[in-house]
């Protein structure tokens, strides 16, 4: 380039008025390309209170866990020890859309991380469908703050063990606090402490009733385990359909309903915690795209800079090394493998669907007739917009990624001897290899399939729950503990049975010793 | 639109109520590594903070997982050599549990086997003390003007010229300047308004003898507003002090230690041990702590810490000499009634036979009835000496305040010294 290019900064050094700078021009530009944003709420920290950011997964205000100390300390470690960079990462779904600058980063941090955060996390956020639906931007924050104070308070009235050992068996749970079919109502945290109290006394009433009563039996019912013969009970009392009459995956909503024990506070912080894993939950489905959206755009938009001379050579350079470790996947046998880099699977995927479009080979008109060729920035708002991990592997991962990646994909078979080589990057594997890269993504498959079938509210109040295999894999270990912290929420026994193609292949129980008179 | 915020002021230590509940969870835990660190560590850089590491699995968040077995899928990228339909050896051992399946699932990190963290000084600190009190730890009366302490007390009109607080001063000798200058300025400003009337009459008008009146009047008036002292007596303002009794926590240690030939390198890095763990621990729990050290073979000696544990000696030991100068110390400068007095006494068990009759007396008739503590401990592996058995009957006198235990290598130390000063649930209030 010959035009003498008039950067708006140079060297590593920044300021407010630079940073304001470089934010419109980044606006400018995001606005060209027709990014949709959140207005953005960029806060300078310190590397603590980063470390703080991160510890709470993000929260900018949390509850009180040792949980949260633990990650605190681990942060700290790794970054004492310098394993661990604190640039990226920390924005926040909300509205305004919170993103962190560390104080100690670079001028070129700096505009990379509002180039990644700002403007491509924060679009993601607002466009994305799962986002859209589950989580609520405005009120994030308010509902957060009702969470902490509601804890405080509870802390306060019922001693900070309490409330530990019942944030405990939620946080145990939480992953399965979610409704994933429906819409969550909006949250709000002025409404949320104006009918807690409401609900506090409703939730209770319901609770009650549902134990007390007992509904019309449906004439086909089969007998519960655990109730009597119709001899000893000639009036029927003990009959009756099952409850909950259809499975239910939200284990949390169903202790904060049905729990028949659990005193209003205690059901509150269970609606906390499951509302919180709501909240997280679509983070959970989108990381692949999420990261590698952010990563087309940082990298398109720091681009842009260059070409219109915001920026200097020094600065450039700068970025595309720190880019390229970002998106560097190691090898499977590499010593820093680590799983496949969802950034560089993102950003692959991205850049491969405007090289779709722009550049379409012949292959790509074969397996991507309706994108080959069409106006990139559409096809890519589509795409973001539409989407999570698993449908978007499973729609838009090209021959060409797989190539490049060089995936090959094993089948490790408890019932063979050897691990199978069970598809490459050829013109036999792409499909495989793509369908098992897209189940890999799905939460589905990749958290075990646990629901609770019955709670014998005629019997003796156990819970039963159904596990449901996949591909004959257990549950691991840690399956003890999970089911005593929900037996401490249910306050009776619990009973887990794992079914293979509907055949019992393990039960599992808590407490481990039954004293009570189980049905022989 | 975006907002750019300045957060680095904010309160820091955001996580800090979290970390503390991470502590206190995990207590059991870190005290046994507090304590292994303890022992480890020379103790002269027991000032730092310390790495903890706690097995993973005891503070895992349990959640479901899948475990090993089954069918599972796995795709990785960085294919080189496989081709479809290959099959390999499943690599040794691992039931693929850190199978590429997990894929940044988790965010615990490597999955180590142990969680490592590092303690702050203060938290260390906290950790090696915890639990432990000082034996006996008395209150001692207000009797000595030492005792008290003097605290500012706002101001007083009258004081010592050291103590004249100079802002103060000068805002009340501006105040009255003012107070006293105003009326005199509003005289002169009429007068002089009056002679301008008065000068600007035609002159056939004017008279003369007012001008003149005026005009002197107008010259007593300046006169009398310079006369106004910049500052007077009445001006000055002194900083009070009012004395303010303080519970006495003072308390002198006093570190004795044998010297002599027979006592080794590797007994005096243990006595050293001792006394530097002790040393923390007092300075932890009183405001004012005195070192006194006194080491002594056949003579004794009040010497610098520097001295106390880095110079040799050789010689034979006489051990009521150290005792006999423990005593005149007490008698010159730290009388009983003020200071909570303790002794902490490190020996290899050697002394002059007839010396250890000496010294049971001494301690029985003079020093104990002085003291607060006495903690005794003899470094030796092999069989007691005529000391030890002295200073049995000394305990046997003084159930409650005099401690001896034996030491025979560096790692006792730390249980010895937890067990001298065991929080004792008082049985002396």
């Amino acid at each position: 380039m010959t035009e003498s290019r008039q950067p708006i900064a140079t060297g590593s050094d920044w300021n407010f008025t630079i940073l304001e700078h470089f934010n419109d021009k980044l606006a400018a530009l995001a606005d060209e390309y027709r990014l949709d944003t959140y207005p953005n709420q960029i806060e300078v920290i310190t590397t603590e209170q980063m470390m703080d950011a991160y510890a709470s997964v993000g929260m900018p205000v949390g509850y009180h866990h040792w949980s949260f100390g633990k990650q605190f300390l681990a942060v700290e470690q790794a970054y004492r020890r310098g394993q661990m960079g604190l640039a990226y990462e920390l924005v926040i779904n909300s509205n305004p859309c919170i993103a962190y600058l560390m104080e100690e980063n670079t001028l070129m941090m700096q505009v990379l991380v509002m180039a990644h955060a700002c403007y491509g996390h924060n679009s993601f956020f607002k466009g994305n469908y799962l986002f859209r639906a589950w989580t609520d931007a405005d009120s994030i924050v308010d509902y957060l703050v009702f969470a902490r104070q509601y804890i405080a308070q509870c802390e306060e009235r019922h001693g900070v063990h309490a409330v530990e050992q019942l944030l405990d068996a939620c946080h145990a749970l939480q992953n399965y606090g979610v409704d994933r079919y429906k819409r969550p109502s909006p949250i709000s945290a002025e409404e949320e402490a104006k009918r807690q109290q409401e609900r506090e006394a409703y939730l209770q009433t319901q609770v009650n009733t549902l134990w007390r009563t007992i509904p019309e039996p449906p004439s086909n019912a089969s007998p519960l385990p655990g109730s009597l013969h119709r001899d000893e009970d000639p009036l029927g009392l003990h009959e009756g359909g099952i409850y909950p009459p259809e499975p239910q995956e939200n284990l949390l909503y169903f202790i904060e309903k049905n729990a028949p024990l659990l005193a209003p506070w205690q059901r509150e912080i269970v609606r906390i915690v499951r509302k919180l894993a709501q909240y997280f939950y679509p983070q959970r489905q989108t990381q692949v795209m999420n990261e590698g959206w952010a990563c087309f755009w940082h990298y398109t938009l720091m681009n842009r800079l260059y070409d219109e001379g915001n920026v200097d050579e020094g600065l450039m350079l700068e970025f595309l090394q720190s880019h390229a470790a970002v998106i560097n996947q190691p090898d499977f046998d590499s010593p820093y493998y680590n799983g496949i880099n969802p950034y560089a699977l993102g950003f692959a995927i991205f850049r491969d669907i405007r090289r779709i479009c722009e550049a379409p080979t012949e292959e790509d008109c074969q397996w991507f007739p309706d994108i080959a060729g069409t106006p990139w920035r559409a096809t890519l708002e589509f795409a973001m917009r539409n989407f999570k991990d698993e449908s978007f592997i499973q729609q838009f991962l090209s021959p060409k990624v797989m190539r490049d990646l060089k995936l090959f994909l094993i089948v490790d078979d408890d019932h063979s001897e050897t691990l199978e080589v069970a598809a490459i990057h050829d013109e036999q594997g792409y499909r495989r290899l793509r369908d098992a890269l897209s189940i890999q993504y799905a939460l589905s498959v990749k958290e075990p399939n646990v629901q609770v079938v019955e709670a014998a509210i005629r019997g003796d109040r156990s819970l039963t729950l159904h596990h449901v295999q996949d591909s004959r894999r257990p549950l691991a270990r840690s399956v003890y503990p999970v089911i005593r912290h929900l037996h401490e929420l249910w306050g009776f026994p619990v009973h887990l049975i794992s079914l293979d193609e509907g055949r019992v292949t393990h039960r599992y129980r808590w407490p481990v010793e039954e004293e009570g008179k189980e049905h022989p | 639109m975006t907002y750019f915020i300045d957060r680095r002021p904010n309160a820091k230590h955001k996580s800090a109520v979290n970390r503390q509940r991470f502590l206190e969870r995990y207590r059991k835990h870190i005290k046994r590594s507090v304590e292994e660190a303890v022992n480890r560590r020379s103790i002269t850089d027991m000032e730092r903070g310390e790495k903890i590491s706690i097995p993973t699995k005891d503070i895992s968040e349990p959640v479901f997982q899948h475990g090993p077995g089954g069918a599972r899928s796995i795709v990785s990228p960085g294919n080189k050599e496989f081709v479809q339909g290959d099959r390999i050896r499943r690599p040794g051992g691992q039931g693929g549990g850190n199978g590429a399946g997990e894929g940044g699932a988790s965010n615990q990190g490597e999955g180590n086997d142990e969680f490592a963290f590092t303690l702050t000084r203060e938290e260390f600190l906290e950790f090696v003390f915890d639990g432990l009190e000082l034996p006996h730890l008395q209150r001692k009366p207000l009797k000595s003007l030492e005792e008290v302490r003097m605290v500012r007390a706002g101001l007083s009109r009258d004081g010592v010229p050291a103590r004249i607080s100079i802002t103060r001063s000068m805002r009340e000798a501006y105040a009255r300047r003012i107070a006293m200058r105003a009326p005199i300025k509003r005289a002169l400003l009429e007068a002089q308004k009056a002679l301008e009337d008065e000068e600007r009459k035609d002159p056939v008008l004017r008279n003369p003898a007012r001008i003149v009146e005026l005009k002197a009047e107008i010259e007593r008036l300046e006169k009398r507003i310079e006369a106004v002292p910049f500052i007077d007596t009445y001006d000055l303002r002194y900083h009070q002090l009012s004395a303010q009794p303080q519970p006495s926590s003072q308390a002198v240690m006093f570190c004795v230690m044998d010297v002599s030939g027979s006592m080794t390198q590797n007994h005096k890095d243990i006595a050293k041990r001792f006394f530097l763990l002790l040393y923390m621990f007092l300075e932890k729990h009183y405001e004012k702590v005195e070192l006194v050290f006194v080491r002594h073979h056949t003579a004794a000696r009040e010497v610098s810490e520097e001295e106390f544990f880095y110079s040799r000696e050789t010689g034979g030991t006489i051990v009521s000499s150290a005792l006999k100068l423990v005593n005149t110390i007490i008698q010159a400068r730290y009388p009983p009634e003020k200071w909570n007095l303790y002794v902490a006494q490190a020996s290899d068990g050697d002394n002059w036979d007839d010396d250890s009759h000496t010294c049971r007396d001494m301690l029985i008739k003079q020093l104990m009835p002085q003291l607060q503590y006495y903690a005794y401990v003899e470094i030796t592996p092999h069989d007691h000496q005529s000391l030890w058995h002295e200073y049995e009957s000394v305990a046997g006198h003084f159930p409650e305040r005099f401690a001896m235990r034996q030491i025979v290598e560096a790692s006792d130390i730390y249980c010895v010294f937890r067990e001298l000063f065991k929080r004792r649930l008082s049985q002396a209030d």
